[in-house]
């Protein structure tokens, strides 16, 4: 099978991220055809819709009609932002993509900058991978002084303006409208939508903002076609996927494959289950995701529609694999916190009821359930989705949901035995410290 | 108050928004400003929003919502430890043990010559290198076993 295509292609060497190692391997051709062939705006909008391209950080929205939304002739300041917040559990390409390969970003932002008419962007990269922030600032450096960004870009008479500014620990921000308050200097708490970024995004002007992986793909889309990146995947699928595989593994790691490769396929390159264990339940898509038996995922192809059809997300790309010495309420009961802990507090339900979840989850893994804590988690779960800002509180409901849903016999096994189906000593070494053989 | 070092560092920051969009650089600048001073006093918060033309209670907003500012006094290493799936899979939890028992401390609390304060983190965006950890919020340390953790606090105590 082909990995490590586009996006990771030719990233062995120490100096990768350099702008040297990127021309060589081919980096801003993409944008030096746009320049030269005179491909119009429009043009550049219609490839990428050709190509089948969907939103690498998780909602998979198609990336040419959300760029065609963003009122190209409107007066005055447009903005682009490119969320690398990644902090959804089990999610760790983006950060790869910063670290091996920033200018086909910077590549990705200028070219989208100049379909959509942006003058300024803002990269806006989770705080706990500082040292990526500061190599990307460095890369906007060397991008500047080769006349790839600022103004006049390759003797042209467009202009973008490039800027790198990071998160400080709030998953919220991940979310867009968060995202944009962050950018403005105020606490991440989502907007309400209506108005959309593309109407109403950093300082009320007109924003588009893309996932870090969905600007990396686009040099590839410009340079050979959208239609060669769709075929690399399969139909409303396009392209080449990274996919962050975390947990009882063999090789944890990124794997960039094609969108529709068998997940069999994937869980092989990484490894398979570590030490000859049987695979439990694996969440397809960052922890967001509704969890699924190890049935229907070996069924299941790694692409949006496969993994919707089965009953999950694909979501970000994070395939967290667990197996079968997982406790499912522990496992649970982590992500639980999460959410609670990062509830931003602005909505009620999500405020109140990731607490409740967290709350009534925890007694349950601490042999103090009662029977009706399965149809109370249910009600609370439904209290939450759909009624609040932004999508955190369905992020919260969905584990639970699909936890209980899939593996609810384990929860009742927990409420009415008082302790766990699989024994503590299993559980022990099962999540002991392990260090893959890539390290 | 704060350096002119620091305050050169904020000024570059505030050059990457809009003139009237000084607010924008908060981040950057309360950051820099706990690199210098350790943590977030109320003060310190105070005159980085003068500097930034901006209330002190949105400054403070920032400072408090956001996990890595320390708005309380911290030990001279912050030891953040990933206990979330991804990393509690991989032995993140066991990791956090490890350092809790070596120091004599607990998630939120300071060893008594101040030396080591020991948080608990939630997603790092590193999960494939479980466990993780960060020192003093901007090194991230990867694939943390006994002895790299050993090798670790024996380096930050000299």
């Amino acid at each position: 099978m082909s990995t490590h295509e586009l996006i990771f292609a030719g990233l062995d060497g120490d100096r990768t991220w350099r702008l040297e190692d990127y021309v060589a391997r081919g980096g801003y051709s993409a944008l030096k055809k746009i320049i030269n062939e005179k491909i119009s705006p429009e043009d550049v909008i219609a490839e990428v819709k050709k190509s089948g391209l969907r939103g690498r950080g998780g909602a998979g929205f198609p990336t040419g009609l959300k760029w065609s939304f963003m009122p190209r002739a409107f007066p005055g300041a447009k903005y682009l932002a490119c969320n690398s917040d990644e902090g959804e559990p089990g999610t760790f390409k983006d950060r790869d993509i910063l670290r091996y390969n920033p200018h086909s970003v910077i590549e990705g932002m200028t070219i989208a900058a100049y379909a959509m008419g942006c003058e300024r962007g803002y990269n806006y990269i989770h705080g706990e991978i500082f040292d990526v922030y500061q190599r990307f600032e460095e890369a906007l450096a060397e991008a500047r002084a080769a006349g790839f960004l600022g103004q006049n870009i390759l003797g042209t008479d467009f202009g973008f303006e490039l800027f790198a500014h990071h998160g400080y620990g709030a998953y919220i921000c991940g979310e867009e409208t968060a995202l944009l308050e962050s950018i403005e200097g105020k606490k991440g708490q989502p907007r309400f939508k209506p108005p959309f970024p593309a109407s109403y995004g950093i300082y009320g002007k007109p924003t588009t903002i893309n996932n870090t992986e969905t600007f990396a793909s686009v040099p590839f889309i410009i340079n050979d076609g959208g239609e060669h990146f769709l075929n690399l995947g399969k139909p409303n699928n396009g392209g080449t996927k990274i996919f962050s595989v975390s947990g009882h593994v063999g090789r944890p790691g990124n794997y960039e494959v094609r969108l529709g490769t068998p997940f069999s396929e994937l869980l092989a390159l990484a490894g398979g289950v570590r030490g000859g264990r049987r695979l439990k339940a694996v969440i397809p898509g960052g922890s967001s995701a509704p969890v699924l038996p190890a049935d229907i995922m070996m069924d299941c192809t790694m692409d949006y529609d496969s993994i919707s059809k089965a009953g999950s997300m694909l979501g970000s790309g994070a395939v967290i694999v667990m197996d079968e010495s997982t406790c499912m309420v522990k496992a649970l009961e982590r992500l639980s916190y999460f959410y609670f802990e990062e509830s931003c507090g602005q909505c009620t339900p999500c405020r109140e009821g990731t607490g409740w979840l967290y709350r009534v989850v925890h007694r349950i893994e601490h042999g103090k359930g009662r029977p009706e804590d399965l149809d109370l988690l249910n009600s609370v779960t439904a209290n939450i989705m759909g009624r609040t800002i932004c999508a955190l509180g369905d992020a919260a409901s969905m584990p639970v949901q699909s936890f209980v849903k899939h593996f609810g016999s384990e929860f009742e096994y927990h409420i009415e035995h008082k302790q766990c189906l699989v024994p503590a000593d299993v559980q022990n070494e099962g999540s002991k410290i392990y260090v893959g053989p890539t390290c | 108050m704060l350096s002119q070092e620091s305050l050169a560092r904020i000024d570059v920051e505030v050059a990457k928004y809009p003139p009237e969009q000084k607010q924008s650089a908060v981040m950057g600048a309360l950051r820099i400003a706990q690199e210098e001073k350790g943590w977030l006093a109320n003060e310190t918060i105070d005159f980085v929003a003068r500097y930034l033309d901006m209330a002190p209670i949105a400054a403070f907003e920032v400072a408090s919502f956001y996990n890595m500012y320390d708005i309380e006094p911290v030990g001279k290493h912050k030891i953040t430890v990933c206990t979330n799936l991804p990393c509690a899979l991989s032995g993140g939890v066991h990791a956090a043990e490890y350092i809790k028992q070596k120091l004599g401390i607990d998630f939120n609390e300071t060893t008594a010559d101040g030396k080591f304060t020991l948080k608990e983190g939630e997603c790092m965006g590193a999960c494939g290198d479980a466990p993780v950890l960060l020192v003093n919020n901007h090194r991230m340390c990867s694939w943390m076993t006994p002895e790299k953790i050993d090798q670790m606090l024996a380096d930050l105590d000299k």
